[in-house]
């Protein structure tokens, strides 16, 4: 036993080796149990038939998918049409997951490029300071911003109170509150891998492109994006992918005229007047498009990495 | 235009109006939670009119008509936390020594996806499918769906600071310690538990601070008459917010910013000890 230790190196992190089914077991059960079993079952929910009192019938029926991309009239019979009902709220829902990544973009890049040329002891700050609202509670703070955007809120309050405006500005239960609610919501996961990205980044090229008297726009188009490109596309999946799914910033702040898909997929789950098969089917084409959009990431990344 | 090349020093690295940028982003982070704290302060009934700083509204939390809804719901918060988060940094403790410890294996990659995978599953979908599995199988709904719904997407976020502590300590140790005929057990827990310590705590905060967070997944397993802090606070405010939901806020992002500094500040300790890398 001790004569095999000589080898030293490559055998160091190999100790538990013969214990390694028991170490990872737990973990392995526990999610494939509980997380990746509810999703294949959610997918087999999605091909059964409603029941009214919510719940499934155990008969194969493609009537959730029907229902979601079809129109057939009141009572079925006419000749199917496109039901643009749910497939525009689809594509709203992308569209505001696409706007929140550019905001984040336009103010997070920025932000994390300057946190990552601070010196170490302000980055440090500063780095806690965008790191603390990622860990507070969502709740609470699509709530904050609700108070803060209401129309007897803060911001209208002290507008009228300047004298700026006479009647408060309606911001709330408008798709423009959704907008920036998911903004604010996921900013943090926009700053975070960029500036990770940038902090890797070998500064000496910036300086060689300043040599060579290329200005900084240029040196930022051609040398400094090109070079953490992979940290800004890690930040635009972490804004959209939930972005897309979000039921708070909607749900608080849009009511009920801005429909997203996280509204949609609840509303069938709860009540008399849910549709479980539905609501499977509706989550089933969330994460089929969130499936996408990791693979083209995925895709990208590999390519990066050559 | 070509000012690049006169400047001094580190110029080149600087861009206008990336400061300003920067001072913005934490405006907007901030500015929210700071309004929110203040107006929870505030003495006057109307919630946005300014009548003098007074703690009513924190009496109110804790003896007003709602403060035993309140109380059971914060207690439900804290009993799921401990128990989710316990389970799981238990989970991700072994899971890194399986990943990080016993050498490269086939599937390492696999085994990995799987571990982050409830934080690649939109939170909704993971919602609606743990409520259709639970459904499926006949169980009840209530507290303990919610801590088993919350230890699973609890694992990642425990796990990776675990593995990030693990992957910056040595071989050495532990293979010194079986050397001298420890059992691979003694070897752990002597040797390299004390050694992944401020990982493993940093880990337990994390995967605490998320579960106490959490309100869609909870929304939709907890059963009727379950209620956490998030969703009391979700049931209080659709009726509109009242000053006491805002001291109830406050409070809980008191305690939210508390458990991360503390993690961070655990975390920074550990990462000081150069020579554990070596």
């Amino acid at each position: 036993m001790a004569g095999g230790a000589a080898s030293g190196g490559a055998s160091v992190s190999s100790a538990y080796a013969s214990v390694r089914g028991w170490l990872l077991g737990p973990s392995w059960v526990t999610i494939v149990i509980f997380m990746l079993l509810p999703v294949l079952l959610m997918a087999v929910y999605s091909f059964l038939t409603k029941e009214f009192r919510g719940g499934v019938i155990w008969d194969f029926s493609l009537a959730a998918y029907d229902q979601f991309f079809f129109d057939r009239g009141l009572f079925g019979d006419e000749p199917p049409k496109i039901q643009w009902t749910y497939i525009i709220i689809y594509l709203r829902s992308m569209a505001q997951a696409a706007g929140a990544t550019i905001l984040c973009l336009v103010i997070g890049f920025p932000t994390a490029y300057f946190i990552a040329t601070r010196p170490e002891k302000t980055r440090t700050i500063w780095l806690f300071l965008v790191t603390i609202p990622y860990w507070v509670n969502l709740l609470i703070r699509t709530v904050s911003m609700r108070f803060l955007i209401r129309d007897s809120g803060p911001i209208n309050e002290w507008l009228i109170g300047i004298g700026l405006i006479d009647d408060p500005i309606r911001m709330i239960n408008t798709n423009f509150a959704v907008q920036i609610g998911l903004f604010y919501s996921y900013l943090p996961f926009m700053v975070l891998p960029i500036y990770a990205a940038v902090e890797r980044y070998n500064f000496a090229l910036s300086e060689a492109a300043a040599d060579l008297y290329a200005d900084r726009w240029v040196t930022l188009r051609y040398v400094l994006l090109p070079s953490v490109a992979p940290g800004i596309a890690a930040g635009c999946i972490l804004v959209f992918v939930p972005s897309l799914g979000a039921f708070l910033a909607p749900d608080l702040l849009g009511g009920a005229k801005n429909f997203m898909i996280g509204s949609l997929v609840e509303e069938q789950f709860k009540g008399a007047a849910g549709n479980w098969p539905f609501g499977a089917a509706c989550a089933m084409v969330l994460l089929s498009m969130v499936l996408v959009a990791v693979f083209f990431y995925a895709r990208a990344q590999g390519r990066a990495e050559g | 235009m070509k000012q690049g090349r006169t400047a001094k020093g580190s110029d080149f690295k600087r861009y206008p109006g990336f400061v300003q940028l920067a001072v913005l982003c934490l405006l907007i982070l901030y500015a929210p939670l700071i309004v929110v704290a203040i107006y929870s302060f505030n003495a006057s009934t109307s919630i946005t009119l300014w009548g003098g700083f007074s703690f009513r509204w924190y009496y109110d939390v804790f003896f007003g008509p709602e403060a035993d809804v309140l109380k059971e719901a914060a207690w439900n918060s804290i009993v799921i936390a401990i128990t989710a988060a316990t389970v799981a940094t238990a989970f991700a403790t072994s899971a890194a020594m399986g990943m990080l410890r016993a050498g490269r294996f086939r599937g390492q990659r696999v085994s990995f996806a799987l571990i982050s995978l409830p934080l690649m599953v939109p939170e909704i979908v993971t919602a609606v499918a743990t409520l259709i599995f639970f459904n499926s199988i006949g169980f009840d709904r209530g507290l303990m769906t919610i801590v088993v719904a919350h230890t699973v997407f609890c694992i990642p976020f425990a796990y990776l600071p675990i593995a990030a502590r693990l992957e910056g300590i040595s071989g050495i140790y532990e293979q010194a310690a079986l050397d001298l005929y420890a059992t691979k057990w003694e070897a752990f827990r002597l040797v390299l538990f004390p050694l992944m310590a401020p990982g493993i705590l940093s880990g337990f905060l994390l995967a605490f601070i998320i579960s106490l967070d959490d309100f869609i997944i909870t929304n939709f397993v907890k059963g009727a008459g379950v209620e956490t802090l998030p969703t009391a606070i979700y049931g209080a405010i659709r009726t509109g917010i009242e000053p006491n939901i805002l001291a109830v806020s406050t409070l809980l992002l008191f305690v939210s910013i508390l458990l991360v500094t503390l993690s961070w500040l655990i975390g920074r300790m550990g990462s000081n000890d150069k020579p554990l890398t070596e």
